[in-house]
C-alpha cells in the first residue's frame, strides 16, 4: 500500500527532558521520524520541551514547539495547528501517557485527530496489566501470576494468589520506577505503599517473581498488511531481577537453540497481533526458566524504546524511521533497506558479530544512594560495543564506559590484582575475606558486579557456584569470561614475547585486550605496547554493520574494529575529518554534547567534507549511520581513535564538541602525531591549568575570585585562611563539578583534602574564594582567532554555589545592567582571542553587587562546546556549534554573517530535571556537584511566562491559585534560612494575595507574623503532629519553599525535601527560584499561549 | 597459546584461510557455501540438502547450546565440512547432551574454526560459490588449491542417491514443541507419500502432526509403485545438488503429475518445474538462511522463510506452461513458488517446515492438507 494521501499534517510528541529511563534514544527516534515523514511530503508539527535535541532543530519540523508536554499544552498546539493525526510512539512513555490523556479527555475527538502508529486500545492493552494478562491468556501465553491493586487491602488479597517472593510494579511509570521486591509479609506493606505513591494512577501490579530466569527481548515490527518481522533479539546477561536498563545485554540471543528461539518468535508475533499494534515497532520481553525452558511474557512496549534504539544500532535496521513510514500506510516490502539498497525492509536482519551493551551508572554523584541494582533502573547512560566475539565486544564495551577501566580488569584498577588473589589462595583467612566480599557483590548486585565476576573466576570459584551466587548468569557468559582470563594468563606467561609473535599478539587483541591492559600486564606503557604492536603489523581491521551477514553489498560505511584478515574501509577522495563523540551519557555529559557533534557533522558536510563520526553511545543521533558520512562505533580511547586515524588518514580530528571525553584525548592524540583541528591542545591547557589561566587573566586585567592552588593539606589551609571562608574547592581537570564543594570551616577543608587525594592524586586542588550571593552568568561564544561572536549571555536564577549545570537560567539576562553585559562581552572576547580559541568557548562569570555597583569575576573558561550550546542556539536561532564547526575548518565569522549578536525579543528559560526520585535516601539539595540528568526550555514573551513553562515542562506542577482548585491542598510550606528572610517577605505576600494559605515552622512563622503576613505554625518532624511531613503525605501541601541553613544538612530539612520528591510536590530550595516561582504562578490562571520556534526566530529576524 | 592445531581452507581460486581444525582430523572437500542463520547449526549440519558442501556460518559464535537428540534433520551429520569463527568453550542449554565438537568427531566431520568467516563469505558473494578443501595437515596452499580444483563439479552430480533412503519406511513422530508439549497431533486419517530426495525430518513431523500416515519412499521408486499405494497426496522433498543431475526423478515426477495432489519443497519444487518442461539454473551463491522474504503474489503478504538452495527455477522458462508463479523472493525477485490447478500441485523453493528458521510458512502444510482433506 502506498502512503496515505488523506492526511497531510502529523503531530509528533517528543519525550521531554532526559531522565533516568528515558534518554536521548528518543531524540534519535524522533529525529528519524521527522526526517522520514518529511521525506514523504508530510508536514510535521513537533512538540518537545527539551532544547538539547536534534529533533527540535527548526529544520527538522515544519512547526517546532519547545513547550511543556502536558495534555493541556499539547491540546493548545493541536487547536492551533489542526494536525490530521498524532504519532505517539516515538516519544517514549511521556508521549504515550499524554496521548492517553488527550484521548480520554476527548481532546482528540474534538479536534478530529487520529492516532497513528498505535491506537488508544492497544496502548491500554499493553500498559494496563489486567488487560495485558487477559490478552496473553487469549493467545495461550503465560505471564507471571499477578494482580492489580489500587489499595493495600486489595494488595493483600492478591498476594494470597501470587505468593512470595513478589515484584511490585507501579503502573504508568518509566524505567520501572518504584518497582520493588517483597520477599515476605514483613516488608510487603512498605513496598506496596511505595509503589502506589510512584504510580501516577495510584495503581500497582503485584507479580509472581521470576527472579533468576533468563531474560530476553525481541524487537518486532508490523505493517498494515499484518506482515511481522523480528528485527533483533537481545539476551540479558543479568537474569530477571535487574531492570533491563541496568543489565548488560547482548545481541543476538546466545543461549537458545533454534527451536526455543522460534517459539519465542512465534510468541512475539502473536503478542503484537493480539495487542493490536497495527503498525510500527514493539519491544516484547520474555523470561525463560533456565532448567525447564518454560517461557513467560513479561511485558510489551507498543512503541520505540531504549531497546529499539539499541536494536537499530546493533543491526543497522532503523526501527524508528521504518515505524514512521509504516504509520502512514507503507508496508515493509515497499520500503528499501538503506544499507543494501537492493533489498526491502521486509526481512529479518542477521548479524555476524556480537553486540554488548553496558549501562553507565553515576552513584558517586549521589552520596547516600546505595549502589544496588534491582528492578528500578538507575543507570544514566550506556555504551554499546561490537566485536566478532562476545569477549572482544565485552572488553571494548568496558573500556568505552569512561569509568577509568580498559577492559575486563587487568588495567591497574582492580580491587584485587592478580598477585593478591594468587597469594590469597594459599591463605584461608584472606581467601575467605575476599570470597565473602565477592559473594556479596555478586548476590546483591552492584554497578561493579562485572568486575567481581573476574575476581570470582580468578579465585577459582567454579562456574556453577558463580551461577548460583549471581542468581542465574548463564554459564555460557561465565565460560567466556573465563576464556578472557585464560588469555590474560597466556599473555602474562609469555611476557613481552607476546609482542614479538604476530599470531600470539593477534589473538590477544582479538580477545579484546587493549594496549593499556597489555601494558599493565607486561609492565610497559601503553605507548610502548602500541609501538611494538605496530612494528610487527598487528592492527585492527574494520568490518561493516550491514543487516545481512555480508549476503549483500553494503553501501553504508558503518564500521567496527576487530582483529581479522580483511578490512572493509573504502578509500575516499574527499577531504575527511574525524569528529569524536562524547561516549556514554552520564551526569554532566549528555545529549547536549551529542547535539553539538551532530551539528558539527552537518556543518562540515555543508562545507564539502567527508565526516567521520566516532562514538560508543547507541542512544544518540550521532551514531545513526545516516548522520555522518562514515560511522565508527568504537570506544573513545586513545588507542581506538589512533587506529581509526591510521585507517582513514583524515585532515585532522575535532575534539571540542563531545565534552570532556574527547578533550582529554587532545594532548595524547597530538603527541601521537594527530592533527587537532580547532583550538589547539596548548590553548586548551591554558584554560585548564589554573596557574597559566590566572597569569593570562592578570595580563588582561580581568578579575578572578581570589584563589590558590594546593598540593597538600597545610597548603590548602594556608590559602583558605588567606582568602577567608567560605571557599570553593575542587580538583583540577573535572567536568560537572565532580568532587566540588563549598567549604565553610577548616575542619571540613581537612576532610575534603583527605578525600580529594584519593580522587585525583596527580592533580592539585583548587581553592577559590566563594562569592556568596553572587549572580552567576554563563556565556557561549565562537572565536575564529580574531573575531568573537557572543552566542548568548545566560543569567542564572540560582545564586552562586549551585553548579551551573543544575541552575536554571534565562536569556536575555534579567537583572544585569547594560554596562555589566558589555563588560562580560569584552572579557569574553579578550580571553577567547588571547587563549587562541578556534571554535567554541564557554565562560562562567560571577557578578557581585555592592551598593548598586556590579563587579564581574571570571570563574572559568572552557574552550569547548558546553552544555548550554543547544539552549542558546534554540533561544537565539543561531546554531552556534555549526558556526564553530565552520570556523574550525577555516571560515571566518564575518563571512558567515555573524558580527552582530542576536538580540531575541522573547525570553527563554532553561530549567533542569533532577533524578532524586530514583535514589531513595539522597538529599535533594542543590550544590556545586552537578546532579541533573536533563533540561527543558520555556520560551515566551515574558520572563514569568517562560519560567512558568519551564517549570511545567520539568514536571514541577506549580499549584494553581485556590479559586481554580477543587481540593483543599492549597497550603504553601515556607521555611527559610535567616539570610533569606528579608526576601521571603515579598514572596509570602504574593502567595497570600494569590489566595494561598501559608504554613511555616517556628522561626519563619515568627518572622512572617512579626511582619504582618498571616501564617500558621506547623511542627517540625520531631515536634509532634501535625508536622510538615505528615501534611505533605496527606497531600495538604502543594508547594514547598525550603532554603537550607548554611552548610549544615539538617535532618528535618532533608526529610521535608525527600517527602516532596516522593509525593511529587513542587519544591524550591533557593530563594531566587522561589521568587521566580511565585512570579510565574501569578500567570497560571491566564492560560498559556503556544508559539513555534520558527515563529520566534522569524520575529527576531 | 592456543591448544588447537592449525588447519586451513583453500578455495579453487587459490584463496587461503588459515585457522584451526575442530571435530575430526582430516580433509574435507566440497562446494563452499554460507548460511546466514544465527541459530540452528545442529539442524543445518544434519540437513541432507547440504550433502557435498562445506558450510560456513556467517554468525561467528557457534556451539553455544551444544547438541541434543531432538534437533536433527536426519540420522547423521551431512555437511562435508563446517567452517566457523569461534567454537563455544562450553555448551549451555537445558537440553544439551553433548558439545558440538564431540558430535562432529562422532560423525567423522572436519570443522575449521578461527578464520575470518566474513572475508570468506564476501569472497563467495562476490565471486560465487567455489569448491574448496579444509585440511588439518600442513599441506601447502598450492597443493590444496589443486585438490580443490579436482573436486567433481556440482552440476550434474547425483547427490540424491547418497542421501535417499534405501527402502520405504513409515514415519510417525509428530512435531516436538520446545519447551512445552505443544498441540496434540491430529488422529491419522490420510496417507501421504514422501519422495525422499534428502528429506528433512521436520517435513515428516509436520505431516504426522496434521494427521497423516507418512510413508517415505526412496528417490528411485517408480511412479507406478507409488501410485499403487493409493496415496491421498504426495510430497516431493528437498534434497541436495543440481535438479538436472537426477533425470530419473524428473521422469518420476512427470508421471506423478495430475495423478495425485502434489506438494514440492525445494528440490521437489525444482523437479516439478523441470518435469513441466521448465528450466533451472545455478545461482551465484544461493539462498541459505532464515531471513529470506517471500512475497505471496495472491495475498501480497510477506513470509520470512528458511531457505537452502543453490539452484533456482528460471521464471521465463515457465511461460506457456500450465503453471502460475505464486511466490517470489523480494531480495532478488527469483521464483519461490508455483501452483497449478490443472495439475493439482503447488510447490515452494523455501522450507515451510523451517527447522531451523521461522515458522511463517508452516501454513503451507495446512494448505496441502486442506486439498487432500476437503472441509
Amino acid at each position: 500500500m502506498p502512503r496515505r494521501t488523506d492526511i497531510n499534517k502529523i503531530l509528533i510528541i517528543g519525550s521531554g527532558p532526559i531522565v533516568i529511563g528515558q534518554a536521548c534514544e528518543f531524540d534519535y527516534s524522533g529525529t528519524q521520524g521527522c526526517k522520514a515523514l518529511r521525506e514523504e511530503g508530510y508536514r510535521v508539527v513537533l512538540v518537545n520541551s527539551n532544547p538539547a535535541t536534534i529533533m527540535t532543530d527548526p529544520e527538522f519540523g515544519d512547526r517546532t514547539y519547545v513547550e511543556p508536554i502536558t495534555a493541556e499544552v499539547v491540546e493548545r498546539i493541536i487547536a492551533r495547528e489542526k494536525p490530521d493525526c498524532l504519532l505517539p510512539t516515538l516519544g517514549g512513555q511521556t508521549a504515550l501517557n499524554v496521548t492517553v490523556e488527550l484521548y480520554e479527555s476527548g481532546a482528540l475527538d474534538r479536534h478530529k485527530v487520529e492516532i497513528i502508529g498505535a491506537n488508544f486500545h492497544s496502548i491500554k492493552k499493553a500498559e494496563d496489566r489486567d488487560l495485558f494478562r487477559s490478552a496473553m491468556a487469549n493467545i495461550g501465553l503465560e505471564v507471571p501470576r499477578s494482580g492489580v491493586a489500587v489499595s493495600l487491602k486489595q494488595a493483600i488479597e492478591i498476594i494470597e494468589q501470587v505468593g512470595f517472593p513478589a515484584i511490585i510494579r507501579p503502573s504508568f511509570t518509566l524505567g520501572g520506577e518504584g518497582a520493588g521486591v517483597s520477599h515476605d509479609k514483613r516488608d510487603f506493606r512498605d513496598v506496596v505503599e511505595w509503589g502506589l505513591q510512584r504510580s501516577p494512577r495510584h495503581q500497582i501490579l503485584i507479580e509472581q517473581s521470576v527472579l533468576g530466569w533468563k531474560e530476553y527481548e525481541l524487537e518486532v515490527m508490523r505493517d498494515l498488511r499484518d506482515n511481522v518481522v523480528v528485527i533483533c533479539s537481545i539476551e540479558n546477561l543479568d537474569p530477571m531481577g535487574i531492570h533491563t536498563g541496568d543489565s548488560i545485554t547482548v545481541a543476538p540471543i546466545q543461549t537458545l537453540t533454534d527451536k526455543e528461539y522460534q517459539s519465542m518468535r512465534d510468541a512475539a508475533i502473536a503478542v503484537i497481533r493480539e495487542i493490536g499494534v497495527e503498525t510500527g515497532g514493539s519491544n516484547i520481553q520474555f523470561a525463560v526458566h533456565p532448567e525447564s525452558g518454560k517461557m513467560v511474557v513479561i511485558e510489551m512496549n507498543p512503541r520505540v524504546s531504549r531497546s529499539s534504539a539499541l536494536a537499530s544500532k546493533a543491526t543497522g535496521f532503523p526501527i524508528a524511521k521504518i515505524a514512521a513510514k509504516l504509520a502512514v500506510g507503507f508496508t515493509l516490502d515497499e520500503i528499501p533497506n538503506d544499507i543494501t539498497k537492493e533489498t526491502p525492509a521486509s526481512f529479518e536482519p542477521t548479524i555476524d558479530y556480537c553486540v554488548v551493551k553496558i549501562p553507565r551508572w553515576t552513584f558517586e554523584k549521589f552520596p547516600g544512594a546505595q549502589d544496588k541494582l534491582g528492578t528500578q533502573m538507575k543507570s544514566v547512560g550506556e555504551t554499546m560495543a561490537i566485536g566478532r566475539t562476545f569477549k572482544e565486544a565485552l572488553q571494548k564495551g568496558l573500556r568505552s564506559l569512561e569509568i577509568g577501566r580498559y577492559g575486563f580488569g587487568a588495567d591497574g584498577k582492580d580491587v584485587w590484582n592478580e598477585q593478591t588473589i594468587a597469594a590469597a589462595k594459599d591463605k584461608p583467612e584472606e581467601r575467605e575475606a575476599i570470597e565473602r566480599s565477592i559473594r556479596e557483590h555478586l548476590s546483591a548486585p552492584t554497578s561493579q558486579r562485572c568486575f567481581y565476576l573476574r575476581y570470582a573466576l580468578q579465585l577459582g570459584i567454579p562456574i556453577n557456584t558463580i551461577f548460583e551466587w549471581t542468581g542465574g548468569i548463564d554459564p555460557w557468559f561465565l565460560a567466556n569470561l573465563q576464556q578472557i582470563l585464560e588469555m590474560e594468563r597466556c599473555i602474562r606467561d609469555l611476557g613481552r614475547d607476546v609482542l614479538r609473535d604476530r599470531d600470539d599478539l593477534f589473538r590477544a587483541k582479538a580477545t579484546g585486550f587493549s594496549d593499556q591492559q597489555l601494558g599493565f600486564i607486561l609492565r610497559m606503557s601503553e605507548e610502548e605496547v602500541r609501538q611494538a604492536r605496530e612494528s610487527i603489523g598487528v592492527r585492527p581491521v574494520y568490518k561493516t554493520v550491514d543487516t545481512c551477514g555480508a549476503e549483500f553489498e553494503a553501501f553504508t560505511p558503518y564500521h567496527y574494529s576487530t582483529y581479522e584478515q580483511e578490512t572493509e574501509v573504502r578509500p575516499c577522495e574527499k577531504k575527511k575529518v574525524i569528529i569524536l563523540g562524547s561516549g556514554p551519557n552520564r551526569i554532566g555529559q549528555g545529549i547536549e554534547f551529542d547535539y553539538c557533534c551532530v551539528h558539527c557533522v552537518q556543518a562540515l558536510q555543508q562545507e564539502g567534507f567527508e565526516t567521520i563520526m566516532v562514538n560508543s553511545n547507541p542512544e544518540t543521533v550521532s551514531t545513526d549511520y545516516d548522520t555522518a558520512d562514515r560511522l565508527y562505533f568504537e570506544p573513545l580511547t586513545l588507542e581506538d581513535v589512533l587506529n581509526i586515524y591510521q585507517a582513514e588518514r583524515p585532515l585532522g580530528v575535532i575534539v571540542q564538541f563531545g565534552g570532556q571525553t574527547p578533550l582529554n584525548l587532545a594532548v595524547p592524540l597530538e603527541r601521537a602525531g594527530v592533527r587537532i583541528l580547532g583550538t589547539q591542545p596548548d590553548s586548551i591547557d591554558i584554560s585548564e591549568d589554573r596557574e597559566r589561566f590566572a597569569a593570562l587573566l592578570r595580563e588582561l586585567e580581568i578579575p578572578q575570585p581570589p584563589n590558590g592552588c594546593a598540593r597538600s593539606v597545610p597548603e590548602a589551609l594556608a590559602i583558605a585562611a588567606g582568602l577567608g571562608y567560605p571557599v570553593l574547592v575542587r580538583p583540577s581537570y573535572v567536568l560537572a563539578g565532580r568532587a566540588m564543594e563549598i567549604v565553610f570551616t577548616e575542619d571540613k577543608l581537612r576532610h575534603y583534602m583527605a578525600a580529594a587525594a584519593r580522587i585525583t592524586p596527580d592533580h592539585p586542588v583548587l581553592v577559590d574564594k566563594f562569592l556568596e550571593d553572587a549572580i552567576e552568568v554563563d556565556v557561549d561564544c565562537v572565536c575564529d582567532g580574531r573575531e568573537v561572536y557572543i552566542g548568548g549571555i545566560m543569567e542564572h536564577i540560582e545564586y552562586a554555589g549551585v553548579h551551573s549545570g543544575d541552575s536554571a537560567c534565562v536569556i536575555p539576562p534579567r537583572s544585569l545592567t547594560a554596562e555589566t553585559q558589555d563588560t562580560i562581552k569584552r572579557y569574553t572576547k579578550e580571553m577567547a582571542v588571547r587563549i587562541g580559541v578556534i571554535g567554541l568557548m564557554n565562560v562562567q562569570y560571577a557578578v557581585t553587587r555592592k551598593q548598586g555597583e556590579e563587579k564581574v569575576y571570571v570563574l572559568e573558561a572552557n574552550p569547548r562546546a558546553s552544555r548550554t550550546v543547544p539552549y542558546v542556539s534554540k533561544a537565539t536561532g543561531v546554531a552556534l556549534a555549526k558556526v564553530a564547526a565552520k570556523v574550525i575548518v577555516g571560515r571566518e565569522l564575518k563571512d558567515l554573517g555573524l558580527e552582530q549578536q542576536a538580540e531575541p525579543s522573547h525570553v527563554a528559560v532553561k530549567e533542569v530535571v533532577l533524578p532524586f526520585s530514583k535514589f531513595p535516601g539522597v538529599d535533594t539539595i542543590l550544590g556545586p556537584e552537578m546532579r541533573s540528568t536533563g533540561e527543558v526550555m520555556g520560551i515566551d514573551t515574558s520572563y514569568e511566562l517562560a519560567f512558568l513553562k519551564a517549570q511545567l515542562a520539568a514536571s514541577q506542577n506549580l499549584p494553581k491559585p485556590p479559586e481554580d482548585q477543587r481540593y483543599g491542598d492549597d497550603y504553601v510550606f515556607v521555611s527559610v534560612a535567616d539570610r533569606d528572610k528579608p526576601m521571603i517577605l515579598g514572596i509570602a505576600k504574593t502567595l497570600v494575595n494569590l489566595g494561598f494559605r501559608l504554613v511555616a515552622t517556628d522561626g519563619t512563622n515568627a518572622f512572617l507574623a512579626k511582619n504582618g503576613v498571616s501564617c500558621q505554625r506547623v511542627f517540625k518532624v520531631n515536634e509532634g503532629i501535625p508536622n510538615v511531613v505528615e501534611m505533605m503525605t496527606t497531600h495538604r501541601i502543594s508547594l514547598v519553599i525550603n532554603t537550607p541553613l548554611g552548610a549544615a544538612t539538617h535532618y528535618d530539612e532533608k526529610a521535608i525535601r525527600r517527602a516532596a520528591v516522593e509525593h511529587r510536590i513542587p519544591y524550591v530550595t533557593t530563594i531566587a527560584s522561589a521568587l521566580a516561582t511565585v512570579e510565574g504562578m501569578r500567570f497560571t490562571t491566564r492560560g498559556l499561549s503556544v508559539c513555534s520556534l520558527q515563529e520566534f526566530h522569524a520575529r527576531r529576524r | 597459546m592456543n591448544k588447537r592445531n592449525k588447519a586451513r581452507l583453500v578455495l579453487e581460486d587459490g584463496s587461503v584461510y588459515d585457522g584451526y581444525y575442530f571435530g575430526s582430523k582430516g580433509t574435507a572437500r566440497g562446494e563452499v557455501v554460507f548460511n546466514t542463520s544465527m541459530t540452528g547449526y545442529q539442524e543445518i549440519i544434519t540437513d541432507p540438502s547440504y550433502r557435498g558442501q562445506i558450510v560456513t556460518m556467517t554468525y561467528p559464535l557457534i556451539g553455544n547450546t551444544g547438541v541434543n537428540p531432538q534437533d536433527i534433520e536426519s540420522s547423521r551429520v551431512q555437511v562435508s565440512g563446517f567452517v566457523i569463527k569461534e567454537l563455544s568453550a562450553i555448551p549451555s542449554s537445558w537440553r544439551q547432551t553433548a558439545d558440538l565438537e564431540s558430535y562432529l568427531v562422532e560423525h567423522g566431520v572436519t570443522g575449521l574454526v578461527g578464520i575470518d568467516t566474513r572475508a570468506l563469505v564476501r569472497r563467495l558473494r562476490n565471486r560465487g560459490v567455489m569448491r574448496g578443501v579444509i585440511s588439518s595437515d600442513a599441506k601447502a596452499p598450492e597443493e590444496l588449491t589443486h585438490l580443490a580444483r579436482s573436486i567433481e563439479a556440482f552440476d550434474n552430480l547425483d547427490l540424491v542417491a547418497d542421501v535417499t533412503t534405501d527402502v520405504p519406511y513409515f514415519w510417525n513422530e509428530p512435531i516436538r514443541r520446545v519447551p512445552g508439549p505443544g498441540p496434540q497431533a491430529k488422529p491419522i486419517d490420510k496417507t501421504v507419500l514422501v519422495y525422499d530426495f534428502g528429506v528433512k525430518r521436520n517435513i515428516l513431523r509436520e505431516l504426522v502432526q496434521r494427521g497423516c500416515r507418512v510413508e517415505v519412499l526412496p528417490a528411485n521408486i517408480s511412479a507406478q509403485d507409488a501410485l499403487a499405494r493409493k496415496p491421498d497426496g504426495i510430497v516431493l522433498s528437498n534434497g541436495p545438488g543440481d535438479p538436472q543431475a537426477v533425470p530419473y526423478a524428473i521422469e518420476i515426477v512427470k508421471k506423478l503429475l495430475g495423478q495425485a495432489p502434489l506438494m514440492g519443497i525445494c528440490l521437489g519444487h525444482q523437479l516439478l518445474a523441470l518435469a513441466l518442461g521448465g528450466n533451472t539454473y545455478k545461482m551465484k551463491f544461493g539462498h541459505r538462511g532464515g531471513n529470506q522474504p517471500v512475497l505471496d503474489l495472491a495475498t501480497n503478504r510477506v513470509a520470512i522463510t528458511s531457505q537452502n538452495h543453490g539452484y533456482a527455477v528460471d521464471m521465463e522458462s515457465l511461460t506457456g506452461k500450465p503453471v502460475t508463479v505464486s511466490h517470489i523472493n523480494l531480495n532478488d525477485r527469483t521464483v519461490e513458488g508455483m501452483w497449478s490447478e490443472q495439475l493439482d500441485f503447488f510447490s515452494v523453493q523455501y522450507h515451510p517446515e523451517a527447522s531451523p528458521g521461522p515458522h511463517d510458512a508452516g501454513r503451507l502444510f495446512d494448505r496441502f492438507l486442506d486439498r487432500i482433506r476437503p472441509a
